[in-house]
Order: C-alpha cells, then sequence, then structure tokens
C-alpha cells in the first residue's frame, strides 16, 4: 500500500495540525509515513505545502514526485490549483471553497470553483460555514481533515484518537470543538458523494 | 526502544542526547532551529545545558569550551550561520576536540528562507575534518551519535550536514539504549593555545590525520556500494537525500546500474574507484553545489569516462533537487499526469502579519521620508524584510545580519544622505554592536532605527537578548548621545509624532538611534493562549 497526498493551504490556516494527525493515525496503524514540511518565511501569509507519504513499506524520498499524488487537501481553493501538476491522472482533489484573499489579484472565486469542477475527481466543501456550524470558525482546517478522511487510508478510529490527542492538551472543549468539526465535515462529503 | 516520531533535525537532537551530551547552543535559523528547540524541551528534564547564544560565533565558541572541559558539545545552525562562526570553526580544527564537538549545519537549497545556497561541505573539506550526510531520519539518529565517538576517536570536530528537506521532514525512528555522559581530562593547553608555534605544529597534525579520515569514510557502513557488473555501463554516484530520489525512481530503471550511496567526507576514494572502474559513464546526483562532481572530474576530467551531474547540464546547478530532476536524468520518462492550469496561479508571497508593529514603522518611515525623496534605507534580516513588498517598499537592501548599520554608515562616510538603517532586535545583538560602537565613536551623520519587538520573530519566536531596558542600556553604553537616542511606540496613533520625531533626527548633523518597540503581535497571542 501506498498513498501520497500534499496538503495545501496558506500559512497559519492549520495545514501541520491536519498533518500532525494524519501521521499519528498512520503511525497507529503501523504505517510509514514521510512528511515533508514547511517551516520559517513562507509561514507569514505566504503559501504553504506539505506532503505526506503513507505506506506499508520503505519510502525514500521525502517529495512526492510529479504524478503519483493520490489526494490534495486544500484548505482554501486558490491553493487547491497550485500543485495540480503532481496529481496523477485519477487522482482527487479535495477543496474548501472559502477563499483567503490576501493579496491584490487574487482571482474571482467564481473562477476557481469552476477550474476545480474540471478535475475528473473532486469535492468542494464550504469549510468555513461548516466550521461555525461546528463553533467556530478557526476549525476549517479540521472539517476539512473530516471530509478528505473517506479517501484516506485510514481507520477512522486511529484519526479520532490522533485528533483527541493532538487537542487533548488545550483542554475538553477544544478537543470536542474539533470532533464536531471533524464529524460535520465528514458527513458533508459522505451526502456528497451520496454514501451512508 | 519504542518507534519516535520527529523532524529530521529533532533525529539529530535525539542521537546528541542519546550520546550523553552535556550542552548544546544554537542561533536562531531555519532550517536548523528544531535542533535546539528540541534540546531545550528536552533538556529541562535531562539536565544538560542547551541554550539559544548572541550569534553562531558565539554559540560554537562556547561549544569549544566545553569541548576543552572534556565534555561533548554540540553547536548547530543554518548554512549562512557558518559563516559568522567561521574564525572558530577553521581554528578548532587545529585545537581539536576534546570532548566530542559536533557541528549541525543545515543548509537551504532552493533558499526557503535564506539569503543563498551555499554548501557547508565546502567548509568541512576546508576545515579538513570529517562530515556526515545523512538521508533518512535514520541515519540523521546514528550519525550524530557515530559522530560524537569519532570526534574523540580522531580528535577533530565533526560535520553533520543537512538540508532543508530531511530537516523538516518527519519520520520515524527507532532509537537505541542511551549512553551516560562522560567526562574526559581537560585539554592540553599546547594543543589549544594556537601560537605560530603551536599553530604550526597542530596544523601538521590535522594533515597528518587525512588518511585516517579517509581510511574512516572508506570503511563506514553509511556509503553502500552495489556493483551492476558487466550488465550495465552506467554508474551512479548520490548522496544524502539525492540518494533517495535515485532509489524513488530504481524500480522504472530497466537495467539496474551500479550505484555508490556517499553518506561521508572526506570522499570514500576506493569506493568511488571501485564504481569507476566498472563503468563508462558516471551520473553524480548531490544536493547543494557539484561538490563530489568537480572533485570528480577535476581539471581534465577522467579519459575514457563520461561524468554527468550538474556540470554537464544534466541536473540544475541551483534550487534543490527533486525525484522528477532525477528521472529525467536517469532518462526515465515523466509519469503521467494531470496538466497545469494553463492559465498562472496568483502568487502568494509571505507577508507581514496584519498589526504588526513593523507594519506601523515602515508607514513612519515612509511618510518622515516624503520629503528626502533621496534617502536609502539599509535594512537587515528578520519579519521586516517583507518591508521591501508594497504596499510598504520601504528598504534597499539585505544582505546579512548585521549589514544595515555598517552599510548606512559607508554610505554616510562619503556623503550620503538621509543614510538610514533598520535592524531588528535580535539582529542588532547578533551582529549590530560592532559596528554602532563605529559610528558612535565618530558620530557618523546617520540614522539607526532599531525594531523591537522582544523576539526573534522570523524564526518562530525565540528568545532575543536586545530587547527591552537593556537594549536602551546598550545603545548608550556604546556612547550613542542620550540626546540623540529616542523611543517612539509604532502605532497608528503614533503616526504623526513619529514621523515628526524620525526627520527630526535625520536633520541632525551626527549619529541617532531610533527604538521602535512594539511586541509582535504572534508572540503576544501566543503569551494569551498560555494563560487561558
Ligand atoms: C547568520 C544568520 N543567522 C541566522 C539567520 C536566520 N535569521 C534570519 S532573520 C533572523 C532574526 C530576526 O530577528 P529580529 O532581528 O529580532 O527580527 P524579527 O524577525 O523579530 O522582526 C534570523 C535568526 C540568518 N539569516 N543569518
Ligand atoms: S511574526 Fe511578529 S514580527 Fe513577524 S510579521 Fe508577524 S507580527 Fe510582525
Amino acid at each position: 500500500m501506498k498513498f501520497d497526498l500534499i496538503l495545501a493551504g496558506v500559512g497559519g490556516q492549520g495545514i501541520l495540525s491536519i498533518a500532525f494527525v494524519i501521521d499519528r493515525a498512520a503511525l497507529l496503524q503501523g504505517l510509514n509515513f514521510k512528511q515533508a514540511e514547511v517551516h520559517g518565511m513562507a509561514q507569514r501569509g505566504g503559501a504553504v505545502q506539505s506532503h505526506l507519504r503513507l505506506s506499508d513499506g520503505p519510502i525514500y524520498s521525502d517529495l512526492i514526485p510529479k504524478g503519483k499524488c493520490d489526494l490534495i487537501l486544500a484548505v482554501e481553493p486558490l491553493e487547491a490549483l497550485r500543485y495540480l501538476d503532481y496529481l496523477q491522472p485519477e487522482g482527487t482533489v479535495v477543496s474548501s471553497s472559502s477563499p483567503y484573499v490576501n493579496i491584490p489579484d487574487y482571482p474571482p472565486i467564481a473562477d476557481l470553483l469552476d477550474s476545480i469542477r474540471e478535475i475528473k475527481n473532486h469535492l468542494i466543501i464550504n469549510a468555513d460555514q461548516i466550521a461555525r456550524k461546528a463553533g467556530s470558525g478557526r476549525v476549517q482546517n479540521i472539517v476539512m481533515l473530516g471530509a478528505a478522511s473517506l479517501f484516506l487510508p485510514l481507520e477512522l478510529d486511529h484519526l479520532l484518537s490522533a485528533l483527541k490527542e493532538f487537542f487533548q492538551p488545550r483542554g475538553q472543549k477544544i478537543v470536542d470543538l474539533n470532533l464536531k468539526a471533524f464529524e460535520l465535515g465528514r458527513q458533508e462529503a459522505r451526502l456528497q458523494l451520496k454514501i451512508n | 526502544m519504542e518507534k519516535f516520531v520527529a523532524l529530521g533535525d529533532e533525529a539529530v537532537a535525539l542521537g546528541a542526547i542519546h550520546a550523553g551530551l552535556a550542552a548544546a547552543y544554537s542561533y536562531p535559523g531555519t532550517p536548523a532551529s528544531e535542533v535546539m528547540e528540541f534540546l531545550i524541551r528536552a533538556s529541562q528534564e535531562k539536565g544538560f545545558v542547551a541554550r539559544w547564544s548572541v550569534n553562531e560565533k558565539v554559540a560554537l565558541e562556547q561549544a569549544l569550551g566545553v569541548s576543552f572541559a572534556g565534555k561533548r558539545a554540540l553547536v548547530s545552525m543554518k548554512h549562512v550561520g557558518l559563516n559568522v562562526a567561521a574564525d572558530p570553526f577553521i581554528n578548532s580544527s587545529l585545537t581539536g576536540a576534546n570532548g566530542g564537538l559536533v557541528v549541525v549545519v543545515a543548509d537551504d537549497p532552493s533558499m526557503h528562507s535564506s539569503q543563498n545556497e551555499q554548501d557547508s561541505r565546502f567548509y568541512a573539506q576546508f576545515a579538513q575534518i570529517f562530515c556526515f550526510e545523512p538521508s533518512s531520519h535514520q541515519e540523521a539518529y546514528e550519525m550524530t551519535r557515530q559522530a560524537f565517538d569519532l570526534s574523540e576517536a580522531v580528535g577533530l570536530p565533526v560535520m553533520i550536514r543537512l538540508v532543508t528537506r530531511l530537516a523538516h521532514s518527519r519520520s520515524s525512528i527507532f532509537p537505541r539504549e542511551p549512553v551516560s555522559p562522560k567526562s574526559l581530562p581537560t585539554g592540553e593547553r599546547s594543543h589549544w593555545t594556537l601560537l605560530p608555534i603551536n599553530a604550526r605544529r597542530r596544523f601538521q597534525v590535522v594533515l597528518n590525520k587525512q588518511e585516517e579520515l579517509r581510511r574512516l569514510s572508506e570503511e563506514s557502513p553509511f556509503n553502500q556500494l552495489k556493483l551492476a557488473g558487466r550488465s550495465s555501463p552506467l554508474g551512479i554516484i548520490a548522496s544524502g537525500i539525492a540518494a533517495n530520489y535515485v532509489l524513488e525512481n530504481w524500480p522504472d530503471l530497466e537495467s539496474k546500474p551500479s550505484f555508490l550511496k556517499i553518506s561521508t567526507y572526506p570522499l570514500p576514494e576506493k569506493l568511488i574507484r571501485k564504481l569507476m572502474d566498472e563503468v563508462d559513464t558516471v551520473l553524480v546526483v548531490e544536493e547543494g553545489y557539484p561538490f563530489i562532481e568537480r572533485n570528480l572530474r577535476g581539471l581534465m576530467g577522467i579519459p575514457g569516462k563520461r561524468i554527468r551531474g550538474k556540470l554537464s547540464g544534466d541536473l540544475p546547478l541551483s534550487g534543490e533537487l527533486s525525484p522528477d530532476h532525477v528521472r529525467q536524468a536517469l532518462g526515465l520518462k515523466a509519469l503521467a499526469r494531470l496538466p497545469k492550469l494553463s492559465s498562472p496561479i496568483a502568487s502568494r508571497p509571505p507577508q507581514l502579519c496584519q498589526g504588526c508593529p513593523h507594519a506601523d514603522t515602515f508607514l513612519v518611515l515612509k511618510e518622515a521620508l516624503k520629503d528626502f525623496p533621496q534617502a536609502m534605507v539599509f535594512s537587515d534580516i528578520g519579519c521586516y524584510t517583507l518591508g521591501y513588498f508594497p504596499p510598504y517598499s520601504a528598504i534597499d537592501t539585505c544582505v546579512c545580519m548585521g549589514a544595515s548599520i555598517g552599510m548606512a554608515k559607508g554610505a554616510a562616510d562619503v556623503g550620503y544622505h538621509p543614510s538610514i538603517a533598520v535592524i531588528g532586535d535580535s539582529t542588532f545583538g547578533h551582529s549590530g554592536l560592532t559596528p554602532l560602537l563605529e559610528a558612535a565613536r565618530t558620530n557618523t551623520k546617520m540614522t539607526v532605527i532599531i525594531l523591537d519587538n522582544g523576539t526573534v520573530a522570523m524564526t518562530g519566536g525565540q528568545m532575543s537578548y536586545a530587547s527591552g531596558e537593556y537594549l536602551v542600556k546598550m545603545v548608550e553604553g556604546l556612547g550613542v548621545n542620550r540626546e540623540h537616542l529616542r523611543l517612539i511606540e509604532p502605532l497608528p496613533r503614533n503616526l504623526e509624532a513619529n514621523a515628526a520625531l524620525i526627520k527630526e533626527e535625520i536633520n541632525y548633523p551626527g549619529l541617532s538611534v531610533i527604538i521602535a518597540s512594539r511586541e509582535c503581535i504572534q508572540e503576544a497571542r501566543k503569551k494569551k493562549r498560555g494563560q487561558e
């Protein structure tokens, strides 16, 4: 088993938290993983991405070769499009539809969503709205993780344990908020994909 | 022991702890910062010393002191940090190491967060010391442990060279039983006092050790040679994480080439010779400058052999490698994939946070400089370098840490006015004191603005030595005229008053220092979160 995904977003949107939860779940499942992350300058509101590779065998490159990526999980729609040339032809894009506008030439959001819809396998999630429903606009990243969890080769139990472990230091309230965000994101994805 | 999840940086740190580390020093710098961050977290429980230093030179000198005292020391820094620490670093090969001394340097090919992409292997060669280049987290851990033993065995410092992709990649490792810290007798004064009579002798000692270093490199199990026999005329030499990119593509190679993975320096010459004897063409794959390739090629090349790599144009000379570059160099077809979008995607460069104090200072400065269109703003390195971008477009230079003040003084010396330096508090503590001392003694007509946000913000909020009251006292202590040492609080509501103050100081025909102090909002947020 091999599964490669790219997490995409803007510095400060919490993609490293998503990465941590997936890493931990992979570990609980006995899988190997390598996860290349971005620190430093780019984290200041710039485009950030993390290459995350899961396998039951050895993993060599920390970077995903172009054409090997199975899933792009984007917390932001413009960022969803930045790494398309990594995606294998049958790969999937799971993207938030909530734009993070911090540049003057940000394209019209409708154009971005149209471009995402042109990709054969895609899922667009209104992360902002769902996060608010869960209790806070700040948990959009975990809503997206919940939505993408349907595509990950990871057991739900492991993801949930990892999620609890990650947020536990910040108290039970934060744990519950994030569990809710995850659940609502996953529900939305099931709804759109017509899975019961 | 149990599986342990770590960044490459953290695998090095854990290796050092398990090797019986007594003390570690560092100055923050991406991609090396997480070595020290891990050590500081672990030190509270484990009882070794782990501290941020004021700069890399001081960090390395402290580590040298630990080594002299017979204990194991680590110093970590980003690649350009070694330029700052180059003096003690080069000389430390002559003094030699007493307690194991490991210098961890993280290079940044592609300049993700750096001014250049220099390759630290040249420094190891320059100092004539042993260098490990790990390709995985497990190797980073093992090599660091071994580096301490080797340093004591050969009596020289040892370098661990990392690159961003390993430093900032997370994976799991299997740690081994730790060893306890031990004490060796202190250093021999005739080794450590580099008077010419001693230094000449010590240099000869370093030269005499080269044979042994080469042998250790040749015998190191981290270097692996797989000969394909006569079945393939191609050989590949790959080092560090570049070797992973070869292995990533390996299953797709129809005829398997001979393969030498290099993980240690000086170069394992015998292994290279063995490989070269069997092949007609060799492809050298390495992250950074074409270090191995150039050594192999020399001036004249090798008769009858083709050497391919960065110098031949088969791989790019700049930027980090990827599995895709290596795939192409191996002659493999690109994998099927989705095409990039036809229209270019708007780029999203990093920028100052909303409400950042630096942003207010730049707006004030722009306001103050309206009357001085010829003003030159020499900047330095930190979050505030992002003031280069619109809407601020407020700075004209960024070269290396501390350069702002020296450059402003140089320009002022030849009559340039207004000549303004902009420098962060940590950068000032790192390298700003000495040029300001000179400017104060000569009362040079220039204006220095110190941006005191109370932290090393760019690299993630480490502690800054030159901040707050301490900073004011330091500047005064350097001899800056108290009347022209002014404090401002960069807030939108103070814009006019602050701009008037800056104009006043620009018009003063001598040295002025303006300290703009307000806390980094990310740090303020972190503190608030901690209190919740
Ligand atoms: C020799 C060297 N060491 C370290 C770095 C990495 N680095 C870049 S800026 C910076 C510190 C900036 O701190 P400060 O001057 O306080 O500015 P701030 O980021 O807080 O605005 C560091 C450590 C570097 N570029 N060069
Ligand atoms: S981290 Fe702090 S200093 Fe850096 S841009 Fe943000 S607020 Fe400004």
